[in-house]
């Protein structure tokens, strides 16, 4: 093998048409951003899947961590008065 | 183009249950529930090690594979055949970099994997060590072996690991095109000329079998404790027995061959109205044992095309990773 050191990891994200916002689709690696773009059109859209699309250095996102899932959300659960079917609303009534 | 796992007799784990690890409880509920598994959850170790070896052995397959059709591009009977070939052959390696990327959320890199194909301590599947003769391979390949790997890829897209399953999914959406190209090539050649008619029939004899060996070794009925079977579904990344995506394959096929006016070489292939299924004639897994172990036609062949065009792909790597060097730290004195 040769002993460079592993190009790093690029996430890519999809448009896929004008109206949508970008949807994760997969990675890929690649020694700059302007080649993961490269790779990325051959790799995901070879079948025009897309319109535009993102690329970011997967060691540049900050995720939420799985082991502290339910304490990092659970304050939105108790909080069901922010959900429209909360509220009772007399018979008849249109338009609310 | 491929995705099932399995191993010779010899190396087969033993499927004894174990009890729920503290710490794992998120994990078998979830796959309990038919939910799926993300990379950064807990998981079984052997979870985890068993998928790395699927997933990469899958994206192996998938890279080895545009070898025996890649033969045939120059050699194409006309500019659209060559035109559909090279998307085909393009659509492996792009499926092999998908595979790839989802292994790697599993906390292996790439070169990592690659450097066990190359060392022969993974495998990838043993179809592509037959060789492609003529033509009429390549039409064969598309309808029988693409289409005995969809029959066992549609499943995967449920599988219990969410990043192989999404990888799946994009799979299976261009298996689609493969199985049909294949179809109507090898169509084309049958209700060609006497001689193109002998040359498809000739390798739909020879691809049959090897197809059917595609999903593995017996592993229902007394079988059912062999291989990675037992485990794989207990985890929910096998969904079914090798042995009744075989017959679904069959079932399938049987009249899909009759439309291309084309024998399968089984003299004991018949409808079984009893069972609502195709009875089929003895599969001989010997030959697959020794094609897995390294003795098919051409497996010295495919290794070697493939560390070659690794070594001799080195410099084009090297010379990327030159020159985004070079931009970024040209990048960072303009800034400064």
């Amino acid at each position: 093998m040769s002993g460079r050191r592993d190009w790093p990891l690029f996430e890519v994200f999809v448009r896929s048409r004008r109206g949508l916002s970008h949807v994760h689709v997969g990675s890929l690696h690649a020694p700059d951003a302007e080649l993961a773009l490269r790779n990325a059109r051959d790799l995901y859209t070879r079948r025009q899947e897309g319109v535009s699309l993102w690329v970011v250095e997967a060691s540049a996102i900050t995720a939420s961590s799985p082991q502290e899932k339910d304490s990092f959300f659970d304050p939105a659960g108790d909080k069901i008065y922010r959900h429209p079917t909360f509220y009772d609303i007399p018979d008849g009534v249109e338009h609310l | 183009m491929y995705g099932n796992d399995f191993a010779s007799p010899s190396d087969a784990p033993s499927a004894s249950p174990e009890p729920v690890e503290p710490g794992l409880e998120d994990f078998w509920r979830i796959v309990g529930e038919d939910g799926r598994i993300e990379p950064r959850d807990a998981m079984p170790e052997d979870y985890r090690s068993s998928l790395v070896r699927q997933i990469a052995q899958h994206a192996h397959s998938e890279i080895i594979g545009m070898q025996p059709e890649g033969e045939w591009i120059s050699r194409a009977p006309s500019l659209r055949r060559k035109a559909i070939l090279m998307a085909k052959v393009q659509d492996e390696a792009g499926h092999g970099l998908y595979l790839y990327a989802a292994a790697e959320t599993l906390g292996v890199d790439r070169a990592e994997l690659l450097d066990m194909l190359h060392t022969g301590r993974q495998k990838y599947s043993s179809i592509f060590n037959y060789p492609t003769l003529t033509w009429a391979d390549i039409g064969t390949i598309g309808w029988l072996v693409d289409g005995a790997a969809i029959v066992n890829q549609v499943p995967l897209c449920r599988c219990s690991y969410g990043p192989y399953a999404r990888a799946m999914v994009r799979v299976c959406k261009e298996e689609s095109f493969h199985q049909r190209q294949g179809f109507e090539a090898l169509y084309t050649l049958s209700h060609g000329t006497p001689q193109q008619h002998e040359m498809a029939q000739d390798a739909v004899d020879r691809w049959w079998w090897p197809s059917l060996m595609m999903f593995g070794p017996h592993d229902s009925g007394p079988h059912a404790t062999a291989g990675h079977t037992a485990k794989s579904m207990a985890w929910g990344v096998k969904r079914f027995s090798n042995d009744d995506l075989r017959q679904r394959f069959v079932d399938m096929t049987v009249p899909q061959a009759e439309a291309l006016g084309l024998t399968l070489p089984d003299p004991d292939l018949r409808w079984n109205e009893s069972r609502g299924h195709y009875d089929f004639g003895e599969i001989d897994f010997n030959e697959l044992f020794e094609v897995i172990k390294g003795n098919g036609p051409c497996n010295a062949e495919r290794m070697a095309n493939r560390r070659r065009a690794h070594e001799e792909g080195a410099w084009v790597r090297e010379a990327a990773t030159a020159y985004a060097e070079k931009t970024a730290a040209r990048r960072t004195a303009g800034a400064a």
